[in-house]
C-alpha cells in the first residue's frame, strides 16, 4: 500500500464523520491552544520582567542596611544595626573597583506648584543616578554633583508629575513646593512607563541629604553601587563587605547582586510558567481521554470493514498504521488549529491590553503539536491493535 | 491446485468439543466449479474459510497450488490470500463510504498497485461484472444484485485462481441472485476455481462437482457430468 493510497483512505475514513472528527479535533485544538496562549503569556510576562530587571545592566550591586540572611538569632538581639550613611556611599565610592554609588532614600510627599499639588513618591538621589540606572532627560539636567551634605534646593520631575503640576508651560526654573520645602526645577525626565504596576514618572529626585531631612531620617534605605564591568561581582562584593564592616564593625548590611536578583525572578518565573504549561497539560490530557473515546467507538463500528480488509489480505502491520495515522489526522489538525487559535489569542490578548507582554515560543508550540500527535499516536495505537486482533471470520459472519 | 489432507477444524465452547471439520481430504483442480451444500452447522463456511486461509486447520495439511501453506505466518497467509483468493460474502461486505469502484479498487490499493494499471483493472472488473455505469454509486444507492456484483468485480480484481463464495445468493431475491450465478459462471468459464457454498438445490445442481457436507465430513462428493462422460 503506498503512503498516497494510505493517506487517502485515512483521511476519507476521518471525514465520514464530519461531526465526531470536529469534536476530536477541537478537544486537541482547546488543549494546544491553551498551552500555547497561556505559555506565550507566561514567557512574555518572564521576558518583559527580566528585560526590565537587566536594562540597568548587570555590574550594579545594592546595599541595605540589616543582615537578611543572618542565620540563627536575629543580629538585632546582640547589636544595633548601625545606619546606612552618606559617608559609607562616598567611602565606598573611593573604592577602586566601583566607578559610582547612589545613597537611595524615598518616601512619599506633595509637590505644590501655585494650587496645583500633587502626592508622588520622592527618591533623594545623587548625580550619579542617571548613568546608574541608564536614564534619560526629556528636557534640563539631572541634579549636579555638588556638596552632598549641603546641597543646593533642586529637583527633577518625572514626566508625569512635570505634566500635571505644569499641563501648559515648561517647568524649568520654577520653584515648586516639595513637602512643604521650597526647590528649583531643574530637569524633566523622560517618559519611562510603567515597570511592574510601578509608575516610573509620578517620581520626583531631589538631593539625597534633602531627602533625609524631609523625611526626618538617620539613614539611607540603600545604596546603589556601580563597578567596573571588568571585575568579577564577586571581588566587588568582598571589597563592599571588607570596607562595610571596617567602618559598621559588623556585617550588618545585606548585599544583592544583579544576578541574585535575577535568578530570584527566574525560579519565580519558571514556577509560573511551570504551573500555566501544566494547566494546558490537563486540558490535552483531558483531550487525550476524548480523542481515545472517539476511536474506540469508531473503530468498534468498523469492525466489518477490518475483517473485509483481512480477508482482501491486509496485514496487520498495514492496518495499524491505518487506524493510527487516522488518530494522528484528528490530533496533528487538532493541533495545528489550536496553534493558530492560541496564537490569535495571544496577539488578541496583547492588543487589548495594551502593552501586555506576550512572547510566542516556537519551542512550546513544537512541544505542543508533538504532545498532540503523541496523544493522537496513543490513543490510535490501543483500538488499532484491538482491531488488528479482530477475528474476520467472526465479523464476517454476519451483515 | 487445492489439496486438503486429514483436516480437522475443532472449536472449544464452554469445555465442550465441537468438530466444525473432521478428517476431511479433498482435492480440487484448478478450473473447477464445485457447489458445497449441507444442513446448517455441518462445516461449510468453516471448510471455505480454511481453503480461504481465513482460519487455520487444528491438524491435516493444505497445500494450495503447490505451496504448503499448513505452517505459514499470519503475513504469509496475507500475500497468499492477497494472490490467490477472491471472497465473496453473503452480506456483499462493501464499505459504505466508497464508491463501487474505489471498492473493487481495494484489494489493488492494498497490493499496492496504482495509477493507470489500477485504474485497468478496476474498469475491467467492473464490465466484467456489468457494473461500468454504476461505478460512482456508493453501495446504499445500488440494488442488493448490484452490489453482489461490486463484491465479485472486488474478488476477482487481483485476477485470483480462486474464488470463495459463501451463499452469495442468500440474500438476493431469485432474478439477482441469478444474474450473480451467472456472473460467477463467467468467471469460472475464464479458468477461475470457483467453490459456491448455497441452500438453494437448484443453484447447488448447476455445478459440474457437488460437494454435501455432513456433520464436518464429506458425506457425497459428486461429478454428474463425468460420470455421464
Ligand atoms: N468461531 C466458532 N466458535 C465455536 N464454534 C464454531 C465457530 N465457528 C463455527 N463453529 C461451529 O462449527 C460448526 C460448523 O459451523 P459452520 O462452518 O459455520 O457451518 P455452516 O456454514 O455449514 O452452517 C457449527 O457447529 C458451529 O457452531
Ligand atoms: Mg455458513
Amino acid at each position: 500500500m503506498n503512503i498516497r493510497d494510505t493517506t487517502a483512505y485515512s483521511l476519507r475514513a476521518v471525514v465520514t464523520h464530519p461531526l465526531r472528527a470536529f469534536l476530536t479535533v477541537a478537544a486537541i485544538a482547546v488543549g494546544v491552544a491553551a498551552v500555547v496562549l497561556l505559555t506565550a503569556l507566561g514567557e512574555g510576562v518572564r521576558g518583559y520582567v527580566t528585560k526590565e530587571f537587566s536594562q540597568f545592566g548587570t555590574n550594579i550591586i545594592a546595599v541595605n542596611p540589616g543582615r537578611l540572611q543572618t542565620h540563627g538569632v536575629p543580629l538585632g538581639v546582640f547589636g544595633t544595626v548601625r545606619p546606612l550613611t552618606i559617608e559609607d556611599a562616598l567611602a565606598l565610592e573611593r573604592l577602586p573597583a566601583v566607578e559610582s554609588s547612589v545613597p537611595v532614600v524615598q518616601g512619599n510627599a506633595d509637590v505644590e506648584y501655585g494650587r496645583r499639588t500633587r502626592r508622588t513618591t520622592i527618591l533623594g538621589v545623587n548625580h550619579a543616578m542617571l548613568r546608574a540606572f541608564t536614564m534619560d532627560l526629556a528636557n534640563g539636567e539631572f541634579l549636579p554633583d555638588g556638596d552632598p551634605f549641603q546641597p543646593r534646593p533642586l529637583v527633577v520631575l518625572g514626566a508625569t508629575v512635570a505634566k500635571e503640576l505644569f499641563p501648559d508651560r515648561s517647568p524649568l526654573g520654577e520653584a515648586v513646593r516639595v513637602g512643604g520645602n521650597r526647590f528649583i526645577v531643574i530637569g524633566v525626565m523622560a517618559f519611562k512607563g510603567t515597570i511592574l504596576g510601578f509608575d516610573m514618572d509620578d517620581i520626583v529626585y531631589i538631593p539625597t541629604a534633602r531627602a533625609l531631612s524631609l523625611f526626618n531620617r538617620e539613614g539611607l534605605m540603600e545604596i546603589d553601587i556601580v563597578f567596573n564591568a571588568t571585575r568579577s561581582v564577586e571581588s566587588v562584593v568582598k571589597q563592599v563587605t571588607t570596607l562595610l564592616e571596617a567602618r559598621h564593625g559588623a556585617e550588618d548590611f545585606t548585599i544583592t547582586t544583579q544576578q541574585q536578583m535575577l535568578s530570584v525572578l527566574d525560579s519565580v518565573m519558571n514556577a509560573l510558567t511551570a504551573t500555566v504549561a501544566g494547566l494546558g497539560g490537563i486540558s490535552l490530557l483531558v483531550a487525550a481521554v476524548g480523542i481515545l473515546t472517539m476511536m474506540t467507538i469508531a473503530l468498534a463500528e468498523r469492525q466489518k470493514e477490518f475483517g473485509l480488509l483481512f480477508a482482501l489480505g491486509i496485514h496487520r502491520r498495514q492496518l495499524l498504521v491505518l487506524v493510527v495515522l487516522e488518530s494522528l489526522f484528528l490530533a496533528g489538525s487538532g493541533g495545528v488549529i489550536g496553534i493558530l487559535i492560541g496564537i490569535g489569542g495571544a496577539v488578541l490578548v496583547s492588543h487589548l491590553i495594551e502593552g501586555f507582554p506576550v512572547s510566542l515560543e516556537w519551542r512550546y508550540i513544537a512541544a505542543a503539536e508533538m504532545v498532540a500527535l503523541f496523544i493522537g499516536a496513543v490513543a490510535g495505537v490501543l483500538p488499532a491493535i484491538r482491531a488488528s486482533l479482530l477475528d474476520p471470520i467472526e465479523t464476517l459472519r454476519t451483515e | 491446485m487445492i489439496s486438503l489432507s486429514n483436516i480437522t477444524r475443532e472449536f472449544v465452547v464452554g469445555g465442550q468439543s465441537v468438530f466444525a471439520l473432521h478428517d476431511v481430504s479433498l482435492s480440487i483442480d484448478s478450473g473447477e466449479y464445485v457447489s458445497i451444500m449441507g444442513p446448517s452447522g455441518s462445516g461449510k463456511s468453516t471448510l471455505l474459510n480454511i481453503i480461504g486461509l481465513l482460519d487455520r486447520p487444528n491438524q491435516g495439511t493444505y497445500v494450495l497450488s503447490g505451496h504448503n501453506v499448513t505452517d505459514l505466518d499470519a503475513d504469509g497467509l496475507a500475500v497468499m490470500r492477497r494472490r490467490h483468493i477472491g471472497f465473496v460474502f453473503q452480506f456483499f461486505h462493501l464499505i459504505p463510504r466508497l464508491t463501487a469502484e474505489e471498492n473493487v479498487a481495494l484489494p489493488l490499493m492494498l497490493a499496492g498497485v496504482h495509477g493507470k494499471e489500477r485504474q485497468e483493472a478496476v474498469d475491467k472488473a467492473l464490465a466484467a461484472v456489468g457494473l461500468s455505469d454504476r461505478r460512482k454509486h456508493k453501495p446504499d444507492e445500488l440494488s442488493g444484485g448490484q452490489r453482489q456484483r461490486a463484491a465479485i468485480a472486488r474478488a476477482v480484481v487481483m485476477a485470483p485462481s480462486i474464488i470463495l463464495a459463501d451463499e452469495p445468493t442468500g440474500n438476493l431475491d431469485r432474478k439477482s441472485g441469478e444474474d450473480v450465478i451467472h456472473v460467477l459462471e463467467k468467471m469460472n468459464a475464464e479458468g477461475i476455481t470457483l467453490l459456491v457454498v448455497t441452500h438453494d438445490p437448484e443453484i447447488g445442481s448447476r455445478a459440474r462437482r457437488r460437494l454435501l457436507l455432513r456433520d464436518g465430513a464429506v458425506a457425497e462428493d459428486k461429478r454428474p457430468d463425468a460420470l455421464r462422460a
